[in-house]
């Protein structure tokens, strides 16, 4: 089960990977992104549960909140090209 | 070394090799985050849960942000150069060096290895007896090396309010916006 559960995920990951090289659009690779990020909170979840260790769901839970703030931050970067203006003046412009 | 750290190794490998062919830095930023997200689960899958988060938050989270940032004040995409043999070959000598560097370490996960028997014994049967903190990271952290600890975190708390200072402060931001919203 173990070995069926790592394979699985470093199957997607090698997926994710390709989608994230080749992406034709910036959406496509921040997808991608978004998703190895989930693959590894999933890599880390099956890894501490299968070694008898389910304390680890407790850091996959942070590594998402990472993965969601980034990609926050990543698709402020990719509607407005800038991170710090205020949204306000973002619309008038 | 297990199969699935190999498989991530490999992905790592690729990755890098992704980023550094890369032409649109936008999308090589993304990348690096990946590798850092790689990065981070080997260090997990090692045992180095600290280590790993401290990857995945710095190298993942804060580190694509701000190379999106640096990326806003210039072009979205490299220059067309040539590719050049020297720099290939400095990195390539630099790689083989520190592979070699490696050839003397134990074996991963080696139970002989000399860290596990230079002071680590001793710590494991005194620690409790000597100052009664049954963890014994703990312990060594914030008992043994207390004032390392301390020094640390005046390091950070140092670092902390220079960025505050150099940001200008909360309350002087404030006060600006209220300014710039009254005119």
């Amino acid at each position: 089960m173990y070995v069926a559960g790592m394979a699985a995920i470093v199957a997607t990951m090698f997926l994710a990977l390709a989608r994230a090289a080749n992406g034709p659009t910036v959406f496509d690779r921040i997808l991608a992104v978004n998703m190895f990020g989930t693959k590894t909170v999933l890599l880390i979840a099956v890894a501490g549960f299968l070694t008898g260790r389910p304390e680890w769901l407790d850091l996959a839970i942070v590594y998402t909140l990472v993965n969601f703030t980034g990609t926050l931050a990543v698709l402020r970067f990719a509607r407005f090209g800038n991170l710090a203006r205020d949204d306000r003046k973002a619309d008038r412009s | 070394m297990p199969p699935v750290e190999l498989l991530l190794m490999l992905l790592l490998l690729a990755t890098a090799i992704v980023v550094a062919r890369l032409k649109d830095l936008f999308a090589a930023a993304m990348l690096t985050g990946i590798a850092s997200l790689l990065a981070a689960g080997l260090f997990v899958l090692m045992d180095a849960v600290d280590v790993a988060f401290t990857e995945a938050a710095v190298g993942a989270g804060v580190g694509t942000v701000l190379f999106l940032g640096a990326l806003s004040l210039t072009s979205r995409r490299e220059k067309q150069e040539r590719t050049r043999i020297l720099p290939i070959l400095i990195v390539v000598a630099t790689g083989a060096a520190l592979i070699y560097g490696t050839w003397d370490m134990p074996a991963y996960g080696d139970p002989d290895a000399v860290i596990h028997h230079h002071l680590a014994p001793d710590l494991i049967a005194e620690t409790e007896n000597k100052i009664h903190i049954p963890n014994i990271v703990t312990a060594i952290l914030a008992s043994f090396r207390g004032y390392d600890t301390l020094g640390e975190v005046v390091v950070i708390f140092t670092a902390g309010v220079g960025v505050a200072l150099l940001l200008g402060g909360l309350g002087l931001r404030r006060s600006d916006a209220g300014t710039e919203e009254e005119s």
